[in-house]
């Protein structure tokens, strides 16, 4: 049996990951439960991203009594180029302020990118180290937060929003903030 | 009639793989000839029914039939014939049909040419790979059947995502594809191995070619995705850790364990359990990648497919393919007798950590890519990936293994010493100190990796020249004796000495391209120049042209070095009609020295200027010749004279000339 061991291994880790595979297939990859869901959004104070526009990004800026919206980007994830004409969209429509916040990412590369899909955030924060992806849980990005007017988080997407996720997801958790809030 | 005739013709497939898959293996273990004897006319049928579907398909998007949902959704009138065609694999449904096209053409290819293989083994190995095309013919057939009708037809059909419109991207799929699928080869023959319990130096000899071609086509496709995400994403980048990217990496990374593996079992019969468990693993990793592009369970933009159904049928495809050869490995692996010892400084010792890291590899690129799904399932938790975790696993991993495999070609088989190993490689050490002396001086800001790099692009070289040398007696014997060696050295050695020289190359390219690479981003105005790299880039202007399906900016810039003016520039910026969608067109002159890369970007509204983004990507044309360098070392080794001649003998005790001679 002890001789067999090393034989059945690799089925058992086999085993263990098609358990996984069956767990992830039963989800949808963009809804993740966040611990920070209707906590204070971290402290952080971030510099802009270096030669760019901006005086930087901080919990300061969530707490001016509008609802923002916090998208985490870097230009080496490809699916943030897929979300990225929505983010613009969101911003264009006015109903909230969107923050970029660029992830382990850098600078010249971060406004390149940039400066070819276009920049429409309020502001945005260069989080070249992680540290404050760390405090907002970030585990993979896109990420996408929205923020009420008093700075709680009140709602988190992973993943790109593409499709018609801004219309079915985002816009309806926004205008459910401004009734709560009003 | 034409899409009912691909269906029909496909759904034939489907029977004739199941006749195939079942006859030859109960008639191989029965021992009735005429059982197995069905297993090669079947394996031709069945390509040439795949074939007939697959023509059909073509058929439909070159005549731009938008009747068939299929077409109506990936094509246009407006697109050129090279992307009608290329547009057959450039979606879900089709590319899974060139799928089951190349699994029928390696079949077809054992049927006709296997005429020396054991009549038992040549029935299993088709039976086995008929049975995994079974559970294709009917993913296809149930969930994603390229000829489904639509009514009523559209005007015009939805274009291919232009970002897929590229020369590059056209023949990247069916390259990767033959890969992928060129593996399953391997696992038969490891399956059919298992079945009859035998694995021996024979059976090494006759998976090695069907290993070697898939890694060839495998190196090939990989090299031209990343040659297009190079010139089409247009930020410079050729590799970005993407899921889609890493699932044709894992294969690459146990399918060239498996080469290296199968020359111990061919050259010393031992490792044969681990061979054989590398066999399963390299197809299961195609599958794999198959499984996480298609299926939605992780987001890419690569997905063509997010379809739970589809992902549900795919995992259970996985879990009875790799399951269940995982299962049969457990049970008949241990009667896998290995004989030939051999302690741990030695040929077999080095090609075995070449395994062990190899294996490695793939299994952290594995944990990286499927990480957040992992935690997904069990509630969550907290990690970042991409390529900050990748970098800082997957080099570390490689530097060791870079740094062994100069020396491991030098030790000699059972027992190796390698202080003369060391001792002979004195020349490799000296360029290793050149390269990184060389590339300290030379780039004084760059990082410390970039030094590392070249030592080892530089060591592996001067390496592998210097064990080519040994070969030759190169100084030990007069220059006349040592030619007509270098003229006697079989294929497979010029395919090691090129394979490993050519991944030298390649490492120098990329890290000349990963570590010194120089951008600069600005807004210019016709007549503004920008300095990069010690280039002066003018910008001439700007202007509107139009193409067949797009209407593009194109910026043209002009390049000069010193005052003296080396060319011109063109970069483009396309909207495409259809679905609005930008691209980027980067223009790229390429020296040797490293390429000149501009890309033109939006008008700036404010100054009038436009959005420029200028790159010098320093030797990236190394990685691209290293990589062909690679290929071509893997094209002569498949025409080595012992693949071609009859069953070659298994030699229970190998000559002593053998271990000195030590080709590959």
């Amino acid at each position: 049996m002890v001789k067999r061991l090393p034989y059945l291994l690799p089925l058992g880790l086999f085993l263990v990951l098609s358990a996984y595979f069956a767990v992830g297939l039963t989800k949808d990859p963009s809804i993740i439960p966040s611990a920070l869901i209707d906590q204070a959004a971290p402290q952080f104070d971030l510099p802009p991203i270096e030669g760019g526009k901006g005086a930087g990004f901080s919990t300061a800026d969530l707490k001016e009594g509008e609802v923002s919206v916090v998208n985490i980007f870097a230009s080496w994830c490809i699916p943030c180029r897929a979300e990225h004409p929505n983010i613009n969209r969101l911003a264009d429509m006015g109903v909230a302020r969107v923050y970029g916040l660029n992830y382990k990412d850098e600078p010249g590369k971060a406004l390149a990118w940039l400066n070819e899909l276009g920049d429409n955030y309020t502001a945005t924060g260069a989080d070249r180290s992680g540290r404050v992806g760390i405090d907002w849980g970030v585990y993979g990005v896109p990420e996408t937060f929205v923020i009420d007017g008093a700075g709680r988080i009140r709602y988190k997407h992973v993943g790109p929003i593409i499709d018609d996720k801004l219309e079915t997801e985002i816009l309806p958790i926004i205008e459910q903030i401004k009734r709560d809030g009003s | 009639m034409t899409a009912e005739l691909g269906h029909f013709a496909l759904t034939l497939a489907l029977f004739v793989a199941i006749v195939q898959s079942s006859l030859p293996l109960v008639g191989a273990h029965r021992g009735k000839s005429q059982w197995m004897a069905v297993a090669s006319p079947a394996a031709l049928l069945q390509f040439g029914l795949v074939a007939i579907a697959f023509g059909c398909l073509t058929h439909l998007y070159v005549t731009s039939d938008f009747s068939v949902l299929n077409v109506a959704a990936n094509s246009h009138t407006d697109k050129p014939m090279i992307y009608k065609i290329s547009g057959v694999w450039g979606n879900h449904e089709g590319s899974m049909l060139l799928w089951v096209l190349i699994m029928a053409l390696f079949g077809c290819a054992v049927a006709a040419f296997g005429g020396n293989l054991p009549p038992t083994l040549k029935a299993r190995v088709l039976a086995v790979q008929a049975l995994v095309a079974v559970g294709f013919y009917l993913f296809i057939l149930l969930t994603s059947n390229p000829f489904d009708r639509l009514f009523p037809p559209p005007v015009n059909g939805q274009d291919l995502n232009p970002l897929l419109q590229d020369p590059g991207l056209a023949f990247h799929p069916p390259m990767l594809y033959l890969g992928y699928v060129g593996f399953s080869m391997a696992f038969s023959f490891a399956i059919a191995a298992l079945i009859e319990g035998r694995v021996d130096a024979a059976w090494a000899r006759w998976v090695r070619p069907w290993t070697l071609a898939a890694w060839i086509f495998l190196t090939a496709g990989i090299a031209l995705g990343s040659w297009w995400a190079y010139y089409e994403l247009g930020w410079g980048g050729w590799w970005f850790w993407d899921p889609v990217e890493n699932a044709s990496f894992m294969p690459w990374l146990a399918g060239t364990a498996l080469l290296h593996s199968a020359t111990v079992v061919e050259k010393r019969d031992t490792l044969k359990g681990w061979t054989i468990l590398l066999a399963i693993i390299t197809f299961s990793m195609s599958l794999l990648g198959t499984f996480l592009v298609r299926s939605g369970v992780l987001t890419s933009v690569h997905a063509f497919a997010t379809d739970p159904a589809r992902g549900v049928f795919i995992l259970v495809l996985l879990i009875i393919v790799i399951g269940g050869s995982l299962a049969l490995y457990a049970w008949r692996g241990p009667s896998l007798v290995s004989a030939g010892l051999f302690q741990p400084i030695s040929r077999e010792g080095a090609l075995l950590f070449n395994n062990l890291v190899m294996a490695t590899a793939t299994a952290v690129v594995l944990l990286g890519t499927l990480y957040p799904l992992l935690l997904d399932a069990i509630g969550g938790g907290k990690i970042s990936v991409g390529p900050p975790f990748f970098n800082a696993v997957f080099i570390p991993l490689m530097v060791p293994m870079i740094a062994a495999m100069a020396v491991g070609p030098l030790l000699n088989w059972k027992r190796g010493d390698w202080r003369a190993a060391l001792q002979r490689l004195w020349p490799a050490l000296l360029a290793a100190a050149i390269g990184g002396t060389g590339a300290w001086a030379i780039v004084t800001d760059g990082p410390f990796m970039g030094i590392v790099g070249m030592t080892l692009a530089f060591w592996l070289g001067a390496g592998t020249l210097v064990e080519l040398a040994e070969r030759m007696r190169l100084g030990r014997e007069p220059l006349s004796r040592s030619l007509s060696r270098l003229k006697r050295q079989p294929r497979a050695s010029w395919g090691m000495t090129l394979a490993h020289f050519g991944l030298a190359i390649g490492i120098a390219g990329m890290t000349g391209a990963g570590a010194w690479v120089k951008e600069s981003i600005q807004v210019m105005k016709p007549g503004d120049t920008t300095m990069l790299a010690g280039y002066e880039f003018r910008f001439d202007g700007a202007r509107a042209i139009g193409g067949p399906n797009y209407t593009a900016t194109a910026g043209q810039f002009t390049v000069s070095r010193d005052g003296v003016r080396i060319g011109t520039l063109e970069s483009e910026k396309r909207i495409y009609n259809v679905s609005g969608q930008p691209t980027t067109e980067a223009a790229i002159r390429t020296t040797v020295a490293g390429d000149l890369y501009a890309v033109i970007g939006d008008r700036d509204a404010a100054t009038g200027g436009f959005v420029t983004r200028l790159y010098f990507n320093p030797l990236v044309v190394w990685m691209w010749i290293g990589t062909l360098v690679m290929i071509i070392g893997g094209t002569i080794s498949l025409t080595d004279r012992r693949h071609r001649v009859g069953a070659p003998q298994t030699r229970a005790n190998p000559p002593a000339r053998a271990q000195a001679a030590g080709a590959d």
